[in-house]
């Protein structure tokens, strides 16, 4: 009886006349080409990549189907063609679901394991703050950058693997981060720049880790107290005696642990402390809850599990504003059928925590940075839970999320406690870089800090 | 009071198991275990917490008339 309806084809977006469609557009500003999606077409419409239709969905309702779908519907591993170079062959993208929540109970991520962590954390901040003067300036791009390498190495690899790393690491893996350009979607080996660097950078860090194995191989054995998880992946026999995994393997398996948190606490980072430099009543207030958490000499790994409702707020704002992933993809194994209309197998389906974060329904005053929004009894992160998605939702949602806010909770009791800091740049001049799929600060992207206390003193 | 939990959205973080060991157990392949679907009342504001702090927010009470 409907069958015409069910057949319907989601709106076209304008534009995209272009060889490959959107594509380029895509590349230069794809939260502009989103929001248009949803200003003609609605909650669900459509723009062309390459050679495929990208169904775009949002608002609560057609997200919701998006993140509940099951594998066997939306599949998240053929949907980022952009990664395989970068993780390596044999190094899968995303595990099922499943697998992800035995992951998830036998991994670093553990709860058990966060008190930990975020000492780890309050170490590295404090070791990388030990070598700044009294005043100076950082980029914060880069400073946020490497911090996140160690702090991502040294919890979910190691401490004893973090502190074979320097800067190097951190450089190279930048590259391997900046070539995720999109026209990967027309070929992930395409001659552009940024795909030559993100090559050589995986050579390099090859070879950086190839240099730790072979030191390893020709010292002590571990001791029970510092193997980490390379000595385990290294003691792995085949039954001729071989190493189980190449140098290779190794790396590519590090380089997907370490990616999903990296580039996006890096980021969230950054702009948390940008958007608080830009409201100093806020940062106020979340420095008179830290000063008091922190009054009688508490340990950061104690108090960053627990509630700073301030800082939090703040931390959710920044995410909402400047989600480190504005695009999640899936492709469409089986027919569906969203609000009304058709999304035929083959094509990706896409959802946006740019576009959704800012619906204004259901965030008055979407475009402003209002951290109360987070406080009860507005809550709007609870109360919009398929549309507040800077985490993604449902059975794909960011497993690291809870680590990822500890994390930012320990690295802000460090710096905001001991260090007073202020924008260096016209703050209109701090803004992302869309011209890769890996959203990150465009460069300049100066603060400078001070010792606090060291003016009035 | 009734605990349900929304099978698509829980991922077996555990803290639940935290904060009302009574009620929620995860087990070794991560998936979360209900002891206990129908709680006593002295256990409510445990289980209020659970459903409050959970990552997810998988968790929720449901009311019985009475």
């Amino acid at each position: 009886m409907s069958v015409d309806v069910a057949r319907r084809e989601p709106p076209r977006v304008s534009g995209g006349e272009a060889e490959h469609g959107h594509l380029d557009e895509l590349r230069h500003d794809p939260i502009g080409l989103m929001a248009r999606v949803r200003a003609e077409c609605g909650d669900v419409g459509q723009f062309r990549l390459a050679d495929r239709d990208v169904v775009l969905l949002t608002g609560a309702e057609a997200n919701e189907l998006f993140f509940r779908a099951p594998e066997e519907v939306l599949d998240q591993a053929e949907a980022y063609p952009f990664m395989t170079p970068i993780f390596g062959p044999g190094v899968v993208f995303d595990a099922p679901p499943e697998r992800r929540r035995e992951m998830l109970h036998n991994q670093a991520l553990r709860d058990k394991f966060m008190r930990g962590h975020a000492a780890t954390i309050a170490d590295e901040v404090g070791a990388m703050v030990g070598a700044w003067q009294e005043a100076g300036s950082i980029d914060l791009l880069d400073w946020f950058a490497e911090l996140t390498i160690y702090t991502s190495s040294a919890c979910l690899i190691g401490g004893k693997f973090r502190r074979e790393l320097d800067r190097r690491f951190a450089t190279l893996y930048h590259d391997l981060e900046q070539g995720t350009d999109a026209i990967a979607y027309v070929d992930p080996y395409a001659p552009v720049e940024s795909f030559r660097r993100r090559d050589a950078a995986r050579v390099g860090l090859v070879d950086l880790v190839q240099q730790i194995m072979d030191r390893r191989a020709g010292g002590p054995a571990p001791t029970d107290e510092d193997r980490d998880l390379l000595d385990v992946l290294m003691s792995i026999r085949d039954e001729d005696g071989t190493p189980r995994f190449s140098t290779d393997m190794v790396t590519g398996m590090f380089i997907s642990m370490m990616f999903a948190g990296h580039h996006t606490t890096s980021g969230t980072a950054a702009w948390t402390l940008i958007e608080l430099l830009r409201h100093p009543d806020e940062l106020a207030a979340v420095r008179a809850e830290l000063d008091e958490l922190y009054a009688h000499g508490e340990e950061v790994s104690y108090q960053a599990l627990r509630s700073m409702p301030r800082l939090e707020a703040a931390i959710k704002e920044a995410l909402r504003l400047h989600p480190p992933l504005i695009l999640v993809l899936r492709v469409v194994k089986e027919d569906m059928e969203v609000e009304g209309y058709h999304v035929a197998a083959g094509k990706l389906v896409g959802a946006s925590p740019a576009v959704s974060n800012r619906i204004p329904e259901d965030f008055p005053d979407a475009d402003a940075f209002v951290p109360e929004r987070y406080l009860e009894p507005r809550a709007e992160d609870r109360a919009n839970p398929w549309t507040w998605i800077p985490f993604g939702a449902g059975r794909h949602r960011c497993v690291g999320a809870p680590f990822a806010m500890m994390q930012l909770k320990a690295i802000f009791s460090v710096l905001l406690r001991h260090w007073d800091f202020e924008l260096a740049q016209p703050s209109d001049t701090y803004r992302n870089d869309h011209s890769k799929m890996v959203v990150q600060l465009a460069q300049p992207c100066v603060a400078n800090y001070r010792r606090r206390g060291a003016v009035s003193a | 009071m009734k605990v349900i939990v929304d099978r698509d959205l829980c991922q077996g973080h555990g803290v639940c198991e935290s904060e009302a060991p009574a009620v929620f157990a995860v087990n070794k392949k991560g998936i979360l275990e209900i002891l206990d679907e129908t709680p006593a009342h002295d256990l409510r504001a445990q289980v209020e917490a659970a459903v409050s702090f959970c990552p997810t927010h998988a968790l929720r009470i449901e009311d019985e008339e009475d």
